[in-house]
C-alpha cells in the first residue's frame, strides 16, 4: 500500500487553495537500474471532490516529478468542508485521502 | 506497450468477442494515442486540439532557466472564461504530452504541477475554452552542471 498523501486546503476567501503531496515513483520506463530498465510505473489519473462533488481531475503522464505535488483552488467552499483525492496508477494500485477545509488568516 | 490492468481485462473480453485492438482504444477513456505520440503536434492531433488559437490570456509561470530538470515547478493560470481544461505538453521530451487538467463545479483554472524536463523545450499549454482551443508557450532552459545557462 502506498503512503499516505499530504493535503492542505486553506480558505483565502471564498476559494480553497488544495496543495497534494503524494508519494509515488513515477518511474518514466527509461531510467536503468544495474543494466536493467526500471518498468514504467506512474500516476495515470487524479480525482478531487468537494464534500463528494467531483471539481478537478487530472490525466497525466509519466514526465510528472517523483513524488508528485499538485495545487488547484476551488471556489465557493467553507470551512470545514471536505476534500477528497484519489489517484490511480497504471498498476492499478489506488488511494484516496481526505482533509477538511481550513479557515485562512 | 505498457498494460494497465483495465486494458488487460478489456484485452481480455475484446478477444473473446472477437474485436481488433483499435475499437478497443476508443473505450478506454485515456486517450493512451495522445500519451504514446513523440511529438507535440502528433499528441495534440491525437487529442483534437489542432489548429488551437495564440492566446495572451493563458499565464505560464516557470523558471527561465531550470537547474535542476527532474522537478520544474510550472504554475499556469487561465484567464479565458469558460476555461474547462488545461492540457500541458513539454515538447522535447521523449513523450511531449504531460497531461489534461479538467475543471469542473466551480474550480478555478488555475493548476501548480511539477514536471520533469529532459532538455531546453518550449512547455506549451492548451485551453479547452466553449469548446474551442488556445494556446500559449513558454521557454524553459534546462542546464546540465549546474552552471550553464
Amino acid at each position: 500500500m502506498a503512503d499516505p498523501m499530504k493535503i492542505r486546503a486553506t480558505l483565502q476567501g471564498d476559494v480553497a487553495d488544495v496543495r497534494v503531496l503524494m508519494a509515488h515513483p513515477m518511474e518514466t520506463g527509461q531510467r536503468k537500474q544495474g543494466g536493467q530498465v526500471v518498468p514504467l510505473h506512474f500516476i495515470q489519473s487524479i480525482t478531487a471532490t468537494l464534500n463528494g462533488k467531483q471539481v478537478f481531475s487530472a490525466d497525466i503522464s509519466q514526465a510528472i516529478s517523483r513524488n508528485p505535488v499538485f495545487a488547484f483552488k476551488v471556489k465557493g467552499a467553507k470551512a470545514g468542508d471536505e476534500i477528497a483525492v484519489t489517484w490511480k496508477d497504471n498498476k492499478g494500485e489506488t488511494r484516496t485521502d481526505k482533509t477538511t477545509v481550513r479557515g485562512g488568516s | 506497450m505498457h498494460q494497465t490492468r483495465r486494458t488487460v481485462t478489456l484485452g481480455l473480453l475484446a478477444a473473446l468477442g472477437g474485436a481488433l485492438l483499435s475499437p478497443l482504444r476508443a473505450l478506454a477513456a485515456r486517450n493512451q494515442g495522445a500519451f504514446e505520440a513523440k511529438s507535440a503536434v502528433d499528441a495534440m492531433r491525437a487529442l483534437g486540439m489542432s489548429g488551437a488559437a495564440e492566446s495572451k490570456d493563458i499565464e505560464i509561470r516557470a523558471p527561465d532557466i531550470a537547474e535542476n530538470g527532474a522537478v520544474v515547478p510550472i504554475d499556469i493560470t487561465s484567464n479565458i472564461p469558460g476555461t474547462t481544461s488545461i492540457s500541458v505538453f513539454i515538447e522535447k521530451n521523449p513523450f511531449p504530452y504531460t497531461g489534461t487538467f479538467d475543471f469542473t463545479a466551480g474550480a478555478v483554472p488555475f493548476v501548480h504541477l511539477r514536471a520533469k524536463v529532459g532538455e531546453s523545450t518550449p512547455v506549451r499549454v492548451v485551453v479547452a475554452a466553449g469548446g474551442k482551443f488556445y494556446t500559449t508557450a513558454k521557454e524553459v532552459k534546462v542546464t546540465i552542471g549546474g552552471c550553464g545557462g
